[in-house]
């Protein structure tokens, strides 16, 4: 063992069985490699992996790849992908080597998230009460009253605790070892933390060796902070221990598998909103024994489903009468209703200002460099530069609708300046980032792909808790920068090394 | 618990259940079809094999002419039979995937493992090879699942529900067979010692898988009017009307304590059981078997409706 680690120390040169021989042909710089940094000098948090990938005899990662997926097959990991019908349950790829943080780059990153979400909650809060940051004439009116997820219905409602956002998913890209962007809030009803679980849970099972080089963060504790946040923002009425659910839309969301993991781990029950009922204003869930009170909705369920009487008529997967048990106070639901307004794309750009006016400090994250086209200048420039950025659709989500354009031919650039030019309120364009790579699992070695990472923060009356890491999506496409599970992205473990 | 998960665990237990039986019938009546003619009798077994089932009428708008080919696939691979044995895994995987929290992992492994194997068996003609491996595997997948449960699960009202669900399947199964063969189990005169019935009794026997406890609960050979006590009225054999309702009133009676509540299905439970206790077959005999069957079929629904509406809605 001794040997090992004497080999380990220090940088190394990059060996032959690394070689980026498939590194798509390069547009502007290279870009940086979170293990090679762009120097081809192993970074120190990878100094164990990098001896270890090394050590390996060939063949071994490959066939770990394939026992993890028999196991998550097994347990039936599965994710749906709306639209295809025959892969109605497909897995998720997993790679198997692991995307690892140093405590100094998470503690950044950690008081970061921090900082945004009490941010994001205070500006939610101010939009459905005073509306301080509209007066200031910082975020345009139009942008929030015209927009879809605005809820008239959340004017000068007192929630519980002031809080709106109780679990947020903070999408976060990195361009160089100084340098992270949030590209996106999720704080509506974010996804994929079971995944985070399940991978780190693998991890263990394949690779006991390579865990005992490391100090790894756990993550496993996420489903009690997760269950301690949800039961700190039960309404006042409460009486007793709080009684909390997950209401998920049910077998066929594409995330069911996650909503009954979660169900499972924090000990509440999974219900459908056929299984709630609303009695003078108070929730209940109808058990084999007569119905019982709900305290607290951890809903899956978006906004326009909620409640049929409230939002779409069509609706059967909420539960009519909801949304005035809600308004009378006697269930929380989380997130609350309305999130919505803070993590649209076009509200995204003002981040940075609604940061500073809220907080009175800097962003310790940077949002990614956008131009907001409702902007005259702002649209000329995307024009004019079109075939450098990618185009983002300011309500799109998953990846779809985009256009990236260094990758788009006449045709499709064309469409979208048509586009752009019919409906520039729809749309924000960034500069196309050259997003950190990670030594990925591939076809025939061990190539680098670009990856980003979600971090889930939960934001309690108590306190903010964040579990070390996150998910780390990965694009396994040669060169592409989608990660979205739904486009044939795949996840990693992310270790945050403990000091 | 909720109910609607409570409802999912009694109806996945009911269809596995269900299941089992079908590839019983299955394996029932290819022995006997394979037999001489002089030793199978004249009577068309692929014919009472889809009533034992309880599907004739969809069966006869499906495909008319009833025979190995036709009823096999009917039975075990149709996915427009919802009884079929391919169509009851696939609702209880469905169900299964539904209440994945209240599952153990063996159960759902279970489950889904049996979903896998059972979908790698294609639509078109299948070799005597094949169907013995298919329903070999349903009894198996099905005997998993069950000791899964037995041996992974909490003993609390999950449990206990989905116990109620096999009962509540096993006694509506037995009893069907029962139904349908009920002719041959009475003691004419001119019925005893026949070769010809005795293979139409083992096949039943087979069915329920009895024919060695018979032996060993008679030390005699095959009586049609044994037959008939041993699946009725004897409470070793599990698959009788007499366990299966011993075991309901268990459970129901488990359900009404933990929640301090009995109500209609615990005395309606209770009154069946009592009744098949206090029975005996010559006096079952004496009133009638087709009507002492016939009966019971009405009850046990009843009682199925009635734990529907006290616990599952």
């Amino acid at each position: 063992m001794s040997s090992v680690s004497a080999q380990t120390t220090g940088p190394q040169k990059r060996t032959l069985s690394l070689v980026r021989s498939d590194m798509p042909p390069v547009e502007g710089p290279i870009g940086f490699d979170e293990m090679w940094g762009r120097d081809s000098v192993v970074r120190a948090p990878y100094n164990e992996l990098a001896a270890w990938l090394d050590q390996i005899p060939s063949g071994v990662l490959d066939q770990r790849r394939r026992e993890a997926e028999l196991v998550f097959r097994r347990i039936g990991i599965t994710f749906a992908v709306y639209g295809e019908t025959d892969a109605q349950e497909r897995l998720i790829p997993f790679d198997v080597i692991p995307r690892i943080l140093s405590s100094a780059e998470w503690d950044r990153l950690r008081r970061g998230l921090e900082q945004r979400v009490r941010a994001i909650n205070l500006f939610i809060k101010d939009i459905y009460s005073r509306r301080e940051i509209l007066r200031a004439g910082i975020v345009p009116e139009d942008m929030v009253f015209q927009n879809p997820v605005f809820r008239p219905e959340m004017n000068g409602l007192k929630v519980p605790h002031d809080l709106y956002v109780f679990v947020a998913g903070i999408d976060i890209v990195r361009v160089d070892a100084e340098t992270f962007y949030v590209l996106e809030d999720n704080v509506r009803t974010p996804s994929g933390v079971s995944y985070m679980l399940e991978n780190r849970e693998i991890m263990h099972r394949l690779f006991p060796d390579l865990f005992s080089r490391h100090r790894i963060a756990p993550v496993d504790n996420y489903p009690d902070e997760l269950l301690a946040t949800l039961k700190s923002v039960a309404p006042g009425t409460t009486s007793g221990d709080p009684t909390v659910v997950l209401l998920t839309p049910g077998v066929f969301n594409s995330a069911y598998y996650e909503h009954s993991f979660l169900a499972d781990k924090l000990g509440i029950e999974l219900v459908e909103g056929r299984d709630l009922v609303v009695r003078d204003e108070v929730v209940y869930m109808r058990t084999t024994e007569g119905l019982n009170r709900v305290d607290v909705i951890y809903r899956r369920v978006d906004d326009d489903f909620l409640d049929p009487l409230a939002f779409r008529a069509d609706s059967l997967l909420g539960v009519p009468g909801l949304m005035s048990a809600y308004f009378a106070g006697t269930v929380t639901l989380a997130n609350a209703v309305g999130t919505g307004i803070a993590d649209d794309k076009a509200i995204y750009s003002y981040m940075p200002e609604i940061l500073r006016f809220y907080m009175g400090e800097e962003p310790i994250l940077k949002n990614v460099p956008t131009w907001c086209c409702r902007r005259p200048a702002d649209l000329a420039y995307v024009l004019d530069h079109l075939e450098e950025l990618v185009v983002k659709e300011v309500h799109g989500s998953g990846g779809y609708g985009m256009l990236i354009g260094p990758k788009a031919d006449k045709g499709s650039l064309a469409a979208f300046r048509d586009k752009l030019k019919f409906q520039p309120n729809a749309f924000i364009a960034q500069p196309t980032l050259s997003l950190s790579t990670c030594p990925t699992c591939v076809e025939d070695g061990v190539a680098p792909r670009h990856v980003d990472l979600r971090p889930f923060v939960l934001n309690g009356r108590d306190q903010i808790r964040i579990v070390p890491g996150g998910l780390t999506r990965v694009a396994l496409k040669r060169g592409s920068l989608v990660v979205n599970s739904s486009q044939g992205g795949g996840t990693k473990d992310t270790w945050v090394l403990d000091h | 618990m909720l109910s609607r998960t409570a409802d999912n665990l009694y109806w996945l237990s009911r269809y596995v259940e269900r299941a089992e039986y079908l590839a019983r019938v299955l394996e029932a009546t290819h022995r006997l079809s394979a037999l001489p003619l002089a030793y199978a009798g004249p009577s068309n077994e692929w014919e009472s094999a889809v009533a034992t089932a309880g599907c004739a009428a969809a069966f006869q708008s499906a495909y008319g002419e009833p025979n190995e080919e036709t009823v096999t696939d009917f039975l075990a691979f149709s996915s427009e039979n919802p009884s079929s044995i391919r169509s009851c895994f696939e609702v209880a995987r469905a169900n299964a995937r539904a209440v994945r929290t209240a599952l153990t992992m063996e159960m759902w492994d279970a489950i889904n493992g049996a979903w896998l194997e059972i979908r790698g068996f294609g639509p078109g003609r299948k070799s005597r090879d094949e169907i013995a491996r298919f329903l070999r595997l349903i009894q198996e997948s099905s005997l998993r699942y069950d000791g899964s449960a037995y041996r992974t699960m909490l003993r609390n009202d999950a449990f206990w529900f989905s116990r109620l669900g096999v009962y509540m399947e096993r006694s509506d199964n037995t009893a069907r067979i029962l139904d349908v063969k009920y002719h041959l189990l009475l003691p004419a005169q001119q019925h005893v010692g026949g070769p010809l019935d005795y293979f139409q009794w083992a096949a039943i026997l087979r069915t329920v898988s009895a024919l060695t406890s018979y032996r060993w609960v008679y030390r005699d050979s095959v009586k049609p009017w044994l037959v008939a006590d041993l699946l009725i009225l004897n409470n070793q054999m599990p698959r009788s009307l007499a366990s299966c309702y011993e075991n309901l009133v268990r459970n129901l009676d488990l359900i009404g304590q933990a929640y301090g509540r009995q109500g209609l299905a615990q005395r309606q439970a209770r009154a069946i059981r009592a009744r098949l206790e206090s029975s005996r077959m010559e006096e079952i005999f004496q009133a009638g078997l087709h009507e002492f069957i016939t009966e019971f079929i009405a009850d046990n629904n009843r009682l199925g409706t009635t734990i529907t509406q006290q616990y599952l809605l």
